[in-house]
């Protein structure tokens, strides 16, 4: 379970790479959502995966049973979850503004804030 | 206990409230300014614990540690959220004169205050994860502030910010992972005891290397910078003093932190690296400046030039060079901020900030021209003011350990410093306005005047305080560096009877 959770990783990590290698911003937004997809899967598997042992604690005992998941890793991802959420939402808003005020979506074109030297000449 | 050390975190996030809500009256920078200084006295209250009683931890929602959230502060921890309430205050009154009723309405105080929420939280924290959460509520509120306004360099700058600093906090994420399951903790006085148990010491140095990338980017080091200078001239005057005094430095404290407490396990690999990085990052900055002609795209890249000072401290990692780099990053703070903050007047009164666009402001604006000089020939390192010490420290430092390399590399890119400091003086201050009008302080408005050289004049107070009477600073330096370098105190503050 956890080398095909690692090879899934890698193929996040790989389509990624390719898409945030591209030059229009929004396929660059693409690949980090896949990206930030991937770190969430290698936290919840650095918490090492069982099935079917729930982390439930019996009554009267202080510790679970031996080799439950354990589920600090899944909150973990949860909380990285929602937050990655936001920031994405906020990240296409501001992609979706771009193309609108400066036109483009393409990277080399947006040189408003840092034109190069000949157009600022 | 505790309340000294939510004090300072709880408070801007109240005022980020009321903020919010009076964001259409007039009371909104009121009510900004007033909880700023109340920040303000809670962490000088945390400062004065923290020098009486050695190092505090509170844990929140009383889970033990390293079950829940620990909030420590040390003596590096406490200085930095002194040094981050000062500069909000300075420039939440800073931010009566500038921001517009418009980005009042757009939120702009609310915004500002989580922004200091977020990084007092990073200083504070005692949790590797929450560390991360702080980060996040440190990088949201600087999109909104980066962006607020909307003109077309603010979306420009803002797509470069925003996607370069994801890929790093993407990165943070992926360390905390792996870090958690080779030690099965989060709680950095726990890790710095669980990194010796790990059995594959390499994997560890990976982890090692994913943090310093990720704290990196955040910090502005080479080549990870490109981030900084794209972005940090658009935004407003106060927003981009702000970001400059104090959010490369949350990295460059995340840095020391991790690399001093959790990741001394292989030093001669992860110090030599960030040594190297040092001396590029000194190299790249100053020499950036020096091809810019626009007065906050100069103090842009000298933030990266300084981070470079700031983590060969760190890098040499003897006490002396520690002591160096905790000075510095005070000094710096003050500075930096302060130079932002005089180029918005610049700005204001002469009305641009490319220094083919403006000048005579020495001539017409005298006491302009010596509120410049103090911060920026502190920043190149002229006696007696704080700079020269911090950099004396630091270059003493290395010629102590006999790294000559870095030494001369510091003391010229001081020289550096100097060129672009002069250039800025040469084209601004000196020969006159080339539309031959006279800009003057007194065509602002009192009131607006006043909001916008107390902040600056204050700064520069403190600079010239740190020049003359640098002893108890350094004494101070000191004493933080040692619990830097034997961290006990703090592991033993933190897990109570867990410790060994």
């Amino acid at each position: 379970m956890e080398i095909l959770l690692s090879i899934s990783v890698g193929v996040l990590v790989a389509a990624a790479v390719y898409l945030m290698l591209a030059r229009n911003v929004l396929r660059f937004i693409f690949g980090l959502i896949l990206i930030s997809n991937a770190a969430n899967l290698v936290i919840f598997t650095s918490g090492r995966l069982t099935l079917g042992a729930p982390p439930l604690i019996e009554e009267g005992a202080l510790l679970p049973p031996e080799g439950v998941a354990n589920a600090l890793p899944q909150a973990l991802v949860l909380t990285a979850i929602v937050i990655g959420f936001g920031l994405f939402a906020f990240a296409l808003i501001l992609v979706y503004r771009a193309y609108t005020t400066l036109g483009t979506l393409y990277s080399d074109d947006m040189r408003v804030a840092e034109p190069r030297s000949e157009d600022a000449g | 206990m505790s309340w000294y050390l939510s004090l300072p975190l709880a408070i801007p996030f109240i005022t980020a409230i009321f903020a919010f809500f009076a964001r259409k009256s007039v009371y909104g920078k009121w009510i900004s300014v007033i909880g700023s200084g109340a920040s303000l006295l809670a962490s000088a209250a945390l400062m004065y614990v923290v020098l009486q009683e050695g190092v505090i931890a509170g844990q929140m929602g009383n889970w033990p540690a390293p079950f829940g959230i620990t909030l420590v502060a040390d003596l590096l921890s406490a200085v930095m959220v002194v040094i981050t309430a000062i500069t909000g205050f300075a420039v939440a009154i800073y931010c009566m004169g500038e921001i517009t009723e418009r980005m009042e309405y757009l939120g702009y105080h609310a915004l500002f205050q989580v922004l200091l929420a977020g990084v007092t939280g990073a200083f504070l924290t005692g949790d590797l994860f929450n560390l991360y959460v702080w980060f996040e509520v440190m990088l949201i509120s600087s999109f909104g502030l980066l962006i607020l306004g909307g003109r077309k360099e603010q979306i420009d700058g803002g797509i470069k910010y925003v996607t370069l600093n994801l890929i790093s906090t993407i990165l943070f994420l992926s360390g905390i992972g792996l870090i958690y399951g080779m030690t099965g903790t989060l709680n950095l006085a726990d890790l710095s005891l669980a990194v010796e148990r790990v059995e594959n010491q390499g994997l560890l140095t990976v982890v090692a290397v994913m943090f310093m990338i990720a704290f990196g980017v955040k910090a502005a080091l080479f080549p990870l910078f490109f981030w900084l200078p794209a972005a940090y001239h658009t935004p407003a005057f106060s927003v981009s003093a702000v970001f400059a005094g104090l959010l490369t430095k949350v990295g460059v404290y995340a840095l020391i932190r991790m690399f001093t407490l959790v990741f001394d396990h292989d030093v001669q690999f992860t110090h030599t690296l960030l040594l190297w990085v040092a001396a590029f990052t000194m190299i790249v900055g100053v020499l950036g400046a020096a091809a810019q002609s626009d007065f906050r795209k100069i103090l842009s890249f000298h933030i990266v030039s300084q981070i470079g000072y700031m983590i060969m401290g760190l890098a040499l990692s003897t006490k002396f060079a520690l002591v160096g780099a905790v000075f510095y990053l005070v000094h710096h703070i003050i500075v930096k901020a302060n130079l932002f903050l005089i180029a918005g007047v610049a700005n204001r009164i002469a009305g641009s900030t490319e220094l083919s666009r403006i000048g005579g402001l020495y001539k017409s604006a005298p006491l302009l021209g010596i509120l410049f000089l103090i911060p920026a020939f502190s920043l190149a390192g002229f006696p007696p003011l704080s700079g020269f010490w911090a950099k004396y420290i630091l270059v003493a430092a290395a010629i102590e350990i006999e790294a000559w390399v870095i030494a001369g590399i510091a003391l010229l890119v001081g020289l550096l410093t100097i060129y672009s400091m002069t250039k800025i003086w040469g084209q601004a201050f000196w020969p006159a306005h080339p539309d031959g009008i006279e800009p003057k302080l007194s065509h602002m408005p009192k009131f607006q005047r006043w909001c916008y050289l107390l902040p600056i004049a204050g700064l520069a107070t403190l600079t010239i305080i740190i020049g003359l009477f640098p002893e108890p600073f350094v004494t101070f330096a000191e004493r933080a560096a040692d619990q830097l370098l034997d961290p006990t105190e703090y592991v033993t503050t933190v897990l109570g009877e867990r410790a060994p």
